[in-house]
C-alpha cells in the first residue's frame, strides 16, 4: 500500500467491493461496492429484507464473506488474521432486543461477561462497568435478571455492552426497533455522548425509522441487496427534490415499485347505529410471580373502530391481548368480548375472532397456500369454499405471485401480510393484532396499514392493534398509551395531543412518559439529568492490537458465564444430581444378573420313585420354582409358547426301570429360548444339576470303585466371592450415568447459543474456538465430579458395595472420563443445527454404545462386528474397566492407570473434532 | 372435538417433519443401522470369552483340556505362568483363568482326586456362570476321553437339552427385536415431547389456541401422525432390517407385533407430551428423557430377565408400556404364540396408555392455560 492509499483508507472505516452474499437460491447482497467514510454516524436505510442486516453482519465479520473484497479497519475481513486483530476495535449489536444478552443473567453479570472477554482485569473492569452504568441510568437495576428489563432498558444494556472495550467501531443493527418513544430519544442522546466523549469512533446504524436516519451525518439507502444511493441526508433529499428522506427513498426507489406505494387514507368512521361495545375490559390486572404486567387496565371497543394500544416492548400490551383472547386469566377485573367472557373452550367465539401473535408464529415448514389451507380447515369453512376463499385473500392481501413458496422465503413485510390473511380468513368480526408491523418497512407498512383500513371502514371489522410506531397510531380511531403496565391515557390522537399541547402525537406521548416517569420514584428509563458522562477512560488500556492466542481470562469468561446460567437454573442441575441418584437406585438394583425362580414343570411318563427323585433336585433348588405338571406334549407345547415355563423336563415311561438296569436312557429338556440370556444360564443350572444327580448315583452304585477318575473342579469368583449382581454392576452403572447425564447437559450448550442467537457473540469477540468449548465444558465437568462423589458415596453406602482399590486413582481417572463424556456432548453439539436434533443425536450416540457396547453385561471381546469397534474405541469401556477394577479388584494407580491412556487420547480428539466442527463466523 | 381438525393438524405435522432433514436421517439411522449394529454385535451363546491357563502339569491329559477349550465359545487360550494369573485378571485380559496343578494325570490316575481350580473373573456375570459350566462339560469330556469312558459317561442315563424358539440361542435375534423397541420408544418421545417444546419456544402453539381447536385435537393430531411415522419406520425396520438383512426368523405373527408396537406407541407419545409439559426447557427436557428412556430399556426385560428384579422394581415397571410390549414380543414373534396367548399385554398396553393420555392431557390443558 502507497502512503497515499493509507491516507485513503484511514478516511473509510470499510470499504466493500463488488460484495455479494446469497442464502441458498435467494441473494441478500448483490455487488454492493461502497466506502464508509470514518469517524461519523453513517446509516444504512431501507425496508426489511433487502439485505442491510447481512451488511452489516459482514462488516463486524459475524458471517462469512462469499464473493468480493470487503476491508474493515484498513484490513482485509477475508483474513482470519486480521479479523482477530481487528475484533477487539469493533462492537456489535445485533437485530433483535437484547438477542446477543443472556436473559437468565442479571445485568451486571452480561456486561461483566463482555468486560472478561476482551480481558480487562478486575479493577479496571469494574470501573467500567459502573461508569457506563451510571451512564445508561441502568445501575438501579444492575442485580435484575435481563428477561425482566423492558425493550428499551435491553437496548441500552446492549449498549453497555458494546462500548464496554472502547471500540472503534461501533456497529448497530435496528437498535431502536420496539422502543418507545422516550427511551429512543435517550438512545440517541447517549450515543451522540459516547460519541463526544471516544473522539473518533464510527459508527453504522441501519434502521428502517426514516425519522432517525434524518440526523445521521452519512446515509446509504438499499433496496434488493443493492445500493440505491448514498451520501448525506441533505444531499438526499436535494438530489430527489424531496423534502422529507421518507419521500426522497420512496423516489429513490425503482419506477415499479415505487408504483407499489400508495399513502394510506382513512375515511371517517360511519357513526355505528347501537353503540354496543364488542370488547370491554374493566380494571384487568395481570400479575406474574411478584411481578405486575398489567395494572388496572379499562377500556371499550364499539363495533368498527380502529383501536390503538401504542407502548414500548415489555409494557403489558402482549399480556393484555392474551386476556382478550382468553389465552391468559386476568388476575383481578373482567374482559367481556361480544358481551361475554372469552371462553378457549367455546369454538363459536373463537370463529368471531382473528388474532395475530407478535413475530411470526405461522408454520416456517409449510408453503404459503398450506397454511391458508390449514386454517381455513382448522376455522370449519365449507370445504368447497375453500380454494375460493384463498383466492379471495391471496388476491386481497396480493399473495397471488408467491402462494407455494415457504414462508421463510419471503420478506418480513409479505410475511405480515401472510399473517394478517391467515387471521382474516375465516371473516372475523374482531381483529386482534400484537405489534403487526414489527420491524416491516414502509411502504411495506403502508400497504398493510391500507388493508386494516378496508376491513375496517368496508367491512365493519373491530380492530384492536398494538403498534410503537407513532405514525400508526395516528391513524387509529382513538388509541390508549400504555406504560409499565398501566394506561396513561386514552382517547382520539387529535385529543391526546391537544391535551398536552404538543405538535405530534409522538411528543404528546414523551410528555406523559416523563410526567409518569417524574411522579414514579423508579425512573428506569431516565438517564440522571446533568450527570457528566462517564471518562472515556483516561487510561484507555489500549487493547493489545493482536489478541493472545489462547487465554485463559476470556475461556474463565465463558465458563463462569455458563455456570452462572446453570445455578439460574436449579431444576436442570437438581435433575442432574438427584437424577442420576435415582436412575443409579433403580438401575443398579434393578439390572439382575442372577436367574432365579426359573419356572419349570415336569412331564413325567414314569411317576416312579427314581423320576420324582429327578425332579425333587430340580424344585429343591433356589433357582427353580415347580409349577404344576405337564399333562402331555400340547400342555407342555401351550404353557411354553404363553411364556408360562421358561424349562421342561421329561422324563420317559420306564424311567426308573432303565436307569437301575443300566440301560441307555434319555431325559428330555427344552428350554425357553425366546430370551437367549436365560436360557443359557438355565442350560447351565440343569447341565450341573443332571450331572450332580448322576453322580451321586454313581457312588451309591459303585461305591469307592468310582473313585478313579475322581478330581474337583473348584470354581474361585474371585472379585465378587458371592456372585451379588449388586457388585458386577453398580460399579459398571457409575460410567453409563457419567456419560449420559453430561454429554447431554453439554450436548445442548453450543447448539442453544445457536439457536436462540447469542451464538453471535461468540463470532465477534477475540474468543478463540478452544477457549469457548473449554470454557462450556468446565462447569459441566464440575457438576460431573459432584455427581461422580455421590455416585460413589451411594455405590459404597447405599449398595453396601465394597470400595477396594486407590481412590485417588479412581478420581483421576473418573476426571478424564467426564473431560472425554462432555467433549462427546460438545461434538454433538457444534456439529447439530438444533436443539431436537442434538437430544435426538446424544441419546443415540450415548445410549446403546453406553449399555451395549461397552461391557456393561457383554465384555468387549466378545463382542462382534460394528459393535465391537465402537466398543473398542468407547470411553466407557475404559472407564467400566477402572471402575471395577478401583470397586472389586482393590487395583492401585499402576494398574489402573493402564486404562487412562485411551482416555487421554479420546480428549484431544473429541476436543479437536468438536472444534473442527464449530464455524468462527455465520454462513 | 372435530376429527377434521384431528386430521389436518396432524397432516401439517407431517408436512413439518418432511423437510426436517436431519431428523429423517436420524429417523432411518435409529431404525436400520443403530437396530443392525446392536443385534450383530451381540455374541451367541457364551462367544470368544478370554481365557488362560496355567499349565504346571505339562502332561497329555492337560494339553489335552487345553486345546479343546476352543472358538467360538472361547478364544485360544494362553498359556502362562501362576504369577501372570493375577495381573492379568486384574486388568481385565482374562475372564477365566483355569489352574491345572502338577501331576494332575497322575493323580488322577491314581484316584487321589486332584483339584483343578478355575478362576472366574466375577465381575463379568453374564459370562461368569455360563462360562463356568461350559469349561466343567470340557473338562470332564477330556477327562473321560482319557481315561477312555467313552461320552463321559459314567451312568446310562443322557441329557438331551434343546432351546425351544431359538435353538442356537442366537442373542443377536431378540437382541435385534429389543432394539428396535429401544427406537421405538426413543422416537416416539423425542417426536412429540421435543417438538412440542420447539412449538411453545416459537410460539406456534399459542397461535393454534386462539383458532377452535381444542388441547385434545392438537394432542390427538401428534399422537397419530408421530406414531404412524413411528409405525411405519418399524414395520419397515422389522421387515427390511430383521427378517432382511439380519435374517432372523420370526416364528410368530409380525401382525401381533405391530398390533402391540400401536399400542406402545400410542402410550409412549403421550409420555413424550408429558415429560415436555413438565420441562421448562429443551436442556431439562434432554435430561428428563435420559431418565425416562435408561429404566425403559435396561428394565422392561429385554436386557435381563424380569422374574430376577427386586419385587419393587418389578411393580415400578409394571406401569411402563415396555414391560408388557417386550413380552408380547417374545411370545408373539419367537414362540408363535396367538391372540389368545398375549391378549392379557395388549390389554395392559391399551389401559396403560389411556391413562397416560388422560394424564397428560390434564397437564397439557394446565400448562396452556
Amino acid at each position: 500500500m502507497s502512503g497515499a492509499e493509507i491516507a485513503e483508507a484511514g478516511r473509510f472505516v470499510a470499504r466493500l467491493d463488488g460484495v455479494g452474499l446469497g442464502y441458498g437460491r435467494t441473494r441478500a447482497l448483490d455487488g454492493v461496492s461502497l466506502d464508509i467514510p470514518a469517524g461519523c454516524l453513517a446509516g444504512v436505510i431501507g425496508p426489511d429484507g433487502v439485505g442491510k442486516s447481512s451488511l452489516l453482519s459482514l462488516v463486524a465479520g459475524a458471517r462469512r464473506l462469499q464473493d468480493g473484497r470487503l476491508q474493515v479497519l484498513g484490513g482485509d475481513m477475508a483474513d482470519a488474521r486480521h479479523r482477530r486483530a481487528s475484533c477487539p476495535r469493533i462492537a456489535y449489536m445485533p437485530q433483535g432486543l437484547g438477542r446477543n444478552l443472556y436473559p437468565r443473567l442479571s445485568v451486571f453479570d452480561n456486561v461483566d461477561f463482555f468486560g472478561r472477554l476482551f480481558g480487562h482485569a478486575r479493577q479496571e473492569r469494574h470501573r467500567r462497568i459502573h461508569a457506563l452504568l451510571q451512564d445508561t441510568g441502568l445501575s438501579p437495576f444492575a442485580d435484575r435478571a435481563v428477561a425482566h428489563l423492558s425493550g428499551g432498558m435491553k437496548q441500552k444494556l446492549g449498549l453497555c455492552c458494546a462500548l464496554i472495550h472502547d471500540p472503534q467501531l461501533m456497529i448497530l443493527d435496528e437498535p431502536t426497533t420496539g422502543v418507545d418513544p422516550l427511551s429512543r430519544r435517550q438512545f440517541w442522546r447517549l450515543i451522540d455522548r459516547m460519541r463526544q466523549d471516544r473522539g473518533g469512533m464510527s459508527v453504522i446504524v441501519a434502521t428502517s425509522y426514516m425519522e432517525e436516519a434524518a440526523r445521521f451525518d452519512w446515509l446509504v439507502a438499499m433496496e434488493a441487496g443493492r445500493v440505491l444511493a448514498f451520501g448525506s441526508p441533505a444531499e438526499l433529499m436535494a438530489r430527489t427534490g424531496t423534502a422529507d428522506l421518507d419521500a426522497a427513498f420512496i423516489a429513490l426507489l425503482p419506477a415499479d415499485k415505487r408504483r407499489d406505494h400508495r399513502t394510506v387514507v382513512v375515511p371517517p368512521r360511519p357513526q355505528p347505529a347501537a353503540a354496543v361495545p364488542v370488547i370491554e375490559a374493566e380494571s384487568l390486572t395481570r400479575r406474574f410471580d411478584g411481578f405486575t404486567a398489567v395494572d388496572d387496565v379499562s377500556f371499550r371497543i364499539l363495533p368498527g373502530e380502529i383501536f390503538g394500544f401504542i407502548g414500548s416492548n415489555g409494557c403489558g400490551k402482549t399480556t393484555t391481548m392474551k386476556m382478550l383472547t382468553g389465552l391468559l386469566d386476568p388476575s383481578e377485573g373482567q374482559v367481556r368480548v361480544f358481551g361475554r367472557r372469552p371462553d378457549p373452550r367455546d369454538p363459536g367465539q373463537r370463529r368471531r375472532v382473528g388474532y395475530m401473535s407478535q413475530g411470526f408464529s405461522l408454520y416456517s415448514e409449510l408453503s404459503v397456500r398450506q397454511n391458508l389451507d390449514l386454517h381455513a380447515r382448522l376455522f370449519d369453512l365449507p370445504a368447497s369454499g375453500i380454494a375460493a376463499r384463498i383466492d379471495e385473500v391471496a388476491t386481497e392481501f396480493e399473495l397471488q405471485p408467491h402462494l407455494d413458496m415457504l414462508p421463510g422465503a419471503l420478506p418480513l413485510g409479505l410475511r405480515q401480510r401472510l399473517s394478517l390473511a391467515v387471521a382474516t380468513i375465516h371473516s372475523p368480526e374482531i381483529l386482534i393484532l400484537d405489534e403487526p408491523t414489527s420491524g416491516v418497512d414502509p411502504v411495506a407498512r403502508d400497504r398493510f396499514w391500507q388493508s386494516l383500513v378496508n376491513l375496517s371502514r368496508q367491512r365493519g371489522v373491530t380492530i384492536f392493534v398494538s403498534t410503537h410506531v407513532m405514525t400508526e397510531a395516528e391513524r387509529c380511531d382513538r388509541v390508549a398509551l400504555m406504560h409499565a403496565g398501566r394506561v396513561l391515557i386514552s382517547g382520539s390522537p387529535g385529543e391526546i395531543t391537544a391535551s398536552r399541547a404538543a405538535a405530534t402525537l409522538e411528543e404528546a406521548f414523551v410528555g406523559y412518559l416523563e410526567a409518569s416517569a417524574g411522579g414514579s420514584a423508579g425512573n428506569e428509563d431516565g438517564i440522571p439529568a446533568g450527570m457528566p458522562a462517564a471518562a472515556p477512560s483516561g487510561v484507555a488500556t489500549e487493547t493489545a492490537s493482536q489478541p493472545q492466542t489462547f487465554a485463559l481470562a476470556r475461556l474463565f469468561a465463558y465458563a463462569r458465564r455458563e455456570t452462572l446460567e446453570l445455578v439460574r437454573d436449579p431444576i436442570r442441575a437438581a435433575l442432574a444430581t438427584v437424577g442420576s441418584l435415582l436412575l443409579m437406585f433403580v438401575i443398579g438394583y434393578g439390572v439382575n444378573m442372577d436367574v432365579e425362580n426359573l419356572s419349570f414343570a415336569v412331564l413325567d411318563g414314569d411317576d416312579s420313585v427314581l423320576s420324582r427323585d429327578y425332579a425333587l433336585d430340580l424344585s429343591g433348588s433356589r433357582y427353580f420354582t415347580e409349577r404344576p405338571p405337564l399333562t402331555g406334549y400340547d400342555d407342555l407345547d401351550r404353557r411354553m409358547e404363553a411364556g408360562e415355563l421358561s424349562l421342561a423336563i421329561e422324563l420317559p415311561p420306564g424311567f426308573g426301570r432303565d436307569v437301575s438296569r443300566g440301560r441307555g436312557v434319555t431325559v428330555g429338556a427344552w428350554v425357553d429360548g425366546a430370551m437367549p440370556a436365560r436360557a443359557e444360564t438355565a442350560l447351565g443350572y440343569v447341565q450341573a444339576m443332571h450331572a450332580d444327580w448322576l453322580a451321586r448315583r454313581l457312588r451309591e452304585a459303585e461305591g469307592e470303585a468310582a473313585a478313579i477318575g475322581d478330581y474337583r473342579l473348584e470354581i474361585r469368583y474371585l472379585y465378587n466371592p458371592d456372585v451379588r449382581s449388586l457388585d458386577a454392576f453398580a460399579p459398571a452403572v457409575i460410567p453409563m450415568l457419567l456419560l449420559l447425564i453430561p454429554a447431554m447437559l453439554a450436548a445442548l450448550s453450543v447448539v442453544r447459543e445457536k439457536e436462540l442467537g447469542s451464538i453471535v457473540n461468540f463470532y465477534v469477540t477475540p474468543v478463540t474456538r478452544l477457549e469457548f468449548l473449554l470454557g462450556k465444558q468446565m462447569p459441566y465437568v464440575l457438576v460431573a465430579m459432584v455427581n461422580l462423589l455421590l455416585l460413589v458415596a451411594f455405590a459404597r453406602y447405599g449398595f453396601g458395595v465394597a470400595f477396594t482399590g486407590s481412590f485417588a486413582a479412581y478420581l483421576l481417572g473418573a476426571f478424564l472420563y467426564v473431560i472425554a463424556t462432555t467433549a462427546l456432548g460438545l461434538l454433538l453439539s457444534s456439529v447439530m443445527d438444533s436443539q431436537i436434533a442434538a437430544i435426538f443425536g446424544t441419546v443415540l450416540a450415548t445410549m446403546v454404545p453406553a449399555s451395549q457396547f461397552s461391557g456393561l453385561i457383554d465384555p468387549v471381546t466378545s463382542l462382534q462386528g460394528i459393535g465391537a469397534f465402537i466398543g473398542r474405541i468407547y470411553p466407557t469401556t475404559y472407564f467400566i474397566s477402572i471402575s471395577r477394577g478401583a470397586f472389586s479388584k482393590g487395583l492401585g494407580v499402576p494398574d489402573l492407570a493402564r486404562d487412562f491412556l485411551p482416555l487421554l487420547i479420546a480428549i484431544p480428539v473429541l476436543l479437536a473434532l468438536a472444534a473442527a466442527g464449530l464455524r468462527k463466523q455465520a454462513r | 372435538m372435530r376429527l377434521a381438525n384431528i386430521l389436518n393438524l396432524g397432516i401439517k405435522e407431517l408436512r413439518g417433519l418432511r423437510r426436517d432433514r436431519v431428523l429423517l436421517i436420524l429417523i432411518l439411522y435409529a431404525f436400520t443401522l443403530d437396530v443392525y449394529a446392536a443385534s450383530n454385535a451381540m455374541p451367541e451363546t457364551l462367544h470368544r470369552a478370554p481365557i488362560s491357563i496355567v499349565d504346571e502339569d505339562g502332561s497329555t491329559l492337560s494339553r489335552g483340556i487345553a486345546d479343546a477349550l476352543l472358538p467360538p465359545y472361547f478364544l485360544p487360550p494362553r498359556l502362562i505362568s501362576p504369577h501372570e494369573m493375577d495381573s492379568r485378571m486384574d486388568a481385565g485380559l482374562d475372564t477365566f483363568a483355569l489352574d491345572i496343578p502338577p501331576n494332575f494325570e497322575r493323580d488322577l490316575l491314581a484316584g487321589r482326586a486332584p483339584v483343578l481350580q478355575l478362576n472366574v473373573d466375577a465381575t463379568r456375570m453374564s459370562q461368569a456362570f455360563t462360562g463356568g459350566g461350559y469349561v466343567q462339560s470340557i473338562v470332564a469330556g477330556e477327562v473321560s476321553a482319557f481315561l477312555d469312558r467313552p461320552g463321559g459317561d459314567p451312568g446310562p442315563v443322557a441329557l438331551d437339552l434343546r432351546a425351544r424358539f431359538n435353538p442356537s440361542l442366537d442373542k443377536g435375534w431378540f437382541g435385534a427385536v429389543t432394539s428396535l423397541i429401544d427406537s421405538i420408544s426413543m422416537l416416539s418421545i423425542v417426536l412429540t415431547g421435543a417438538a412440542l417444546i420447539r412449538e411453545r419456544e416459537h410460539g406456534t402453539i399459542e397461535h393454534l389456541l386462539v383458532m377452535p381447536v381444542t388441547p385434545f385435537e392438537i394432542m390427538a393430531s401428534k399422537i397419530w401422525s408421530m406414531g404412524l411415522v413411528v409405525l411405519l419406520a418399524s414395520g419397515l425396520s422389522l421387515a427390511v432390517v430383521i427378517q432382511g438383512l439380519l435374517s432372523v426368523p420370526l416364528n410368530g405373527s409380525p401382525v401381533l407385533f405391530l398390533a402391540g408396537a400401536v399400542l406402545d406407541i400410542f402410550a409412549m407419545t403421550c409420555l413424550g407430551i408429558f415429560l415436555a409439559t413438565l420441562a421448562g426447557s429443551m436442556p431439562q427436557f434432554g435430561l428428563l428423557l435420559m431418565m425416562v428412556l435408561l429404566p425403559l430399556q435396561l428394565l422392561s426385560g429385554g436386557v435381563t430377565p424380569r422374574e430376577s428384579m427386586p419385587e419393587i422394581i418389578r411393580a415400578i415397571m409394571f406401569f411402563a408400556p415396555n414391560t408388557h410390549f417386550v413380552s408380547l414380543a417374545q411370545s408373539g414373534l419367537f414362540r408363535g404364540a396367538t391372540l389368545a396367548a398375549v391378549w392379557p399385554q395388549l390389554l395392559m398396553l391399551a389401559a396403560i396408555g389411556c391413562t397416560f393420555f388422560a394424564l397428560s392431557l390434564g397437564r397439557f390443558r394446565r400448562t396452556l392455560r
